[in-house]
């Protein structure tokens, strides 16, 4: 499924921390990677005379995948493209995204999401695979030829960006899908309630004057996605979860066999609905920032797996578009390039969350939700690899992004924790 | 669980902003503020009562008043307040100029940056809209009403009229009645009446109170009695365009004045009525009430002058009131 440029590299990684949680490895070792493999692990590896990289104080992980990714691409390529969304990526320490499907036209059909993935073969700076629509034109009435999208290389079925407002449609997609054999993952948002919010409803939103985007507007659809789910016994992904009750929902059906997964973003895990005293246009995002005890509820179910993954929701934005009044600001932010150095900062240096935990909810958390072979440090595996030094600081600026869209909730913010190297398939894809 | 720290945006400002004020929101304002711009709103009163009614106190100064929502009140106070202090004034509607071509905020915002203008008065649909101003002009930025977010020179108009009525307002109760969810006014006065050590009571049918007030300090009732406690009765105005349409916030305006209208049985003597305007007689309000002789209605559009000629004043002019004041005297 995921296509992009492939590398057979040979070079030795010397010194560097190894921290793989799926492999349970936490040592100080050498890596070499014969033709973009890795073929030795070990104290003091011959060199071979592959390229040397120095990496004595860093941390060399399995490199991240990001399972919810807007690359804007067709329709919007001013704002992002295949080219630069992966570049962002690749600086981010990504191996592997998974794009969205609400662009311009939608991936809805074979052709559109054929001629991307063709595309994705020359220009991809890192694998990338693209979700296609549950509903043609992500208009809520129709199934989309899922067989034939999957045949073309669909990673999986979303109408992201809104929910399927019909119980009966949702069914039939999950009921569909079997035939289709990939994942299918749901924005959870009841419309008739979101409507007219910009942000969470609560004391704040009721002091700014702003339309409210209560926590029970995607509680509800969680639920009743998840409850047709487990009726169906399918598998199904919940995208970018904000509320407290959401989690709750999971959990509770997760505890009862479900074997549904859910996800979180950076911005929901480190901020509340206080940014937006701001009024700054890139604190506003779908779903909105909530309250302190969602957030906190968040941190707590990705610590303890309920969300088996981080999403960034990377929603590039044309500047002029966020130059503009709160409430007629478009909804996301970027985080491509951010989520590592945000998370490392806010979660893992208070001790909220634990570094090895992090990595996993970041690389084989959302690598298994759509069944994509999971970055490994091991013998034998080919090299998706990153390399971090947690001691750097840094301070994101529009001009530093490889991104197009620079609408990221963290220009100016003090970061710690770095990406120095990506490797993905076999191929030094960042180098920083 | 160890805190996060949250963001804070004022941290990504540059260490030390320009010396500019503006006012956007009551919370910009401190208790001392506002005694200052209420002394000063006083000091004009009296040398409106003199035969000449202008001052130079801004002579040479250029104000811009930028509206892109209709109004009567405000913009015609901010226009007088600026030629009484012999400013030049510059008016500027969205319909017939560059925002019926599809200009937006920012550009606007940025040609009128071009002729520095000291005070840009901004009324806009969307709340931010004067922040936007602030960042994009170097003039001190007038929120003159952001969506439903914010109305200040309103609540200090009418906190001016309270205390000229009453002769104070800390200590007084204030029931706020009506359509609270989408009344910037009622938001600047929550603020401005708590500033000032009021006691406020929102009252109106459930759908139209704002979940989560409270937090600003005020009480919340769904009953119209409990306005009889009130020392002031500060009735809104249903906001019929700023509903979404469909969403039947309350089922019909018949049963609306039925049970929240505030009409001549619900009040008792010596209560004041206030009302921001424009009214809608017999909807929130009885005619017979917005026409009482304790009604305060057309003190508060008088208030308007003298309060905006404070806040212009103020803003164009750092350093103590007694000062200022003593040169407007020489002045005049």
């Amino acid at each position: 499924m995921l296509a992009g440029k492939q590398g057979h590299e040979d070079v030795v990684v010397r010194g560097a921390r190894i921290v793989d949680p799926t492999g349970d490895v936490d040592a100080v070792l050498d890596v070499r990677i014969d033709g973009g493999v890795v073929a030795a692990i070990g104290e003091k590896i011959d060199g071979n005379e592959h390229r040397v990289v120095d990496a004595e104080g860093l941390v060399l992980a399995p490199a991240f995948v990001d399972p919810h990714v807007h690359l804007r691409t067709p329709g919007r390529e001013d704002e992002e493209d295949i080219r630069s969304g992966t570049a962002a990526a690749a600086a981010g320490g990504y191996c592997a995204i998974l794009a969205m499907p609400n662009t311009d036209p939608v991936l809805d059909s074979a052709a559109v999401v054929g001629s991307l993935v063709e595309r994705a073969r020359d220009e991809a700076e890192v694998p990338l695979a693209f979700l296609a629509a549950i509903t043609k034109g992500q208009a809520g009435e129709e199934l989309t030829e899922m067989v034939e999208l999957a045949e073309a290389g669909a990673a999986g079925f979303t109408d992201d960006g809104q929910p399927v407002r019909a119980a009966s449609l949702m069914r039939r997609a999950l009921q569909y899908g079997i035939a289709a054999g990939r994942p299918i993952a749901v924005h959870c948002e009841e419309p008739t309630l979101s409507r007219g919010g910009h942000m969470h409803e609560g004391a704040v939103s009721a002091e700014l004057g702003f339309g409210g985007y209560p926590a029970v507007a995607e509680s509800v659809m969680v639920a009743r996605d998840l409850a047709l789910a487990q009726y169906e016994d399918r598998p199904v992904h919940v995208l970018h979860l904000s509320a407290r009750e959401s989690v709750e929902e999971l959990r509770a059906a997760q505890a009862d066999g479900s074997t549904a997964t859910g996800e979180v973003t950076p911005h929901h895990l480190c901020l509340t609905d206080e940014a937006v005293r701001s009024l700054d246009a890139n604190v506003k995002m779908n779903p909105p920032l909530r309250a302190e005890a969602d957030r906190k509820a968040l941190v707590a179910a990705l610590r303890d797996g309920t969300l088996a993954a981080v999403a960034t929701d990377h929603a590039p934005h044309a500047r002029h578009e966020k130059e503009v009044p709160f409430e007629a600001a478009p909804f996301g932010v970027t985080g491509l390039e951010t989520a590592f150095a945000a998370l490392y900062t806010r979660l893992v240096k208070p001790g909220l969350l634990g570094l090895s935990t992090l990595l996993e909810r970041m690389s084989a958390g959302p690598a298994r939700i759509y069944g994509l072979e999971r970055p490994r440090i091991a013998v034998g595996a080919p090299a998706n690899l990153v390399l971090l030094d947690l001691e750097a600081t840094w301070t994101p600026a529009e001009a530093g992004f490889r991104s197009k869209s620079a609408n990221s909730w963290l220009l100016g913010e003090r970061l710690q924790g770095r990406v120095k190297l990506t490797m993905a398939a076999g191929r030094t894809a960042y180098e920083g | 669980m160890a805190e996060v720290r949250p963001l804070i945006r004022d941290e990504l400002l540059p260490p030390e902003p320009p010396p500019r004020r503006h006012l956007i929101s009551i919370a910009d304002l401190t208790r001392d503020d506002v005694e200052r711009l209420l002394a000063l709103a006083r000091t004009f009163a009296k040398s409106l009562e003199r035969e000449v009614k202008k001052l130079p106190a801004l002579r040479g100064r250029t104000v811009v008043n930028l509206f892109y929502e209709s109004s009567t009140r405000t913009s015609s106070s901010f226009e007088l307040a600026a030629k009484r202090l012999s400013a030049d004034v510059m008016s500027i509607k969205a319909t017939g100029s560059s925002v019926d071509k599809g200009e937006s905020l920012k550009d606007t915002a940025l040609t009128i940056g071009c002729y520095d203008p000291d005070v840009v008065v901004i009324r806009h649909p969307e709340i931010g809209a004067p922040n936007l101003v602030a960042q994009l002009t170097g003039a001190h930025v007038v929120n003159a009403g952001d969506g439903k977010h914010q109305h200040p020179t309103q609540a200090l108009l009418d906190l001016y009229t309270i205390e000229d009525e009453l002769g104070g307002i800390a200590g007084l109760h204030v029931a706020i009645v009506g359509d609270v969810l989408h009344s910037r006014v009622a938001r600047s006065n929550v603020q401005a009446l708590l500033l000032m050590g009021a006691k406020v009571t929102l009252v109106g049918p459930p759908p139209l109170i704002p979940r989560g007030i409270e937090a600003m300090g005020c009480e919340v009732s769904y009953d119209i009695d409990t306005i009889r406690g009130a020392d002031v009765v500060y009735v809104l105005r249903m906001q019929k365009e700023r509903m979404l349409a469909g969403a039947n916030y309350v089922p019909s305006l018949r049963e609306y004045t039925a049970r929240w209208g505030v009409t001549p049985e619900r009040i008792r003597p010596g209560q004041k009525v206030m009302h921001p305007g424009p009214m809608n007689r017999g909807v929130e309000i009885d005619g017979c009430v917005a026409d009482m002789a304790d009604a305060l209605i057309e003190r508060q559009v008088r208030s308007g002058l003298v309060v905006r000629m404070a806040v212009l004043y103020d803003l164009l002019t750092h350093g103590p009131v007694e000062v200022k004041v003593a040169e407007i005297e020489e002045v005049a």
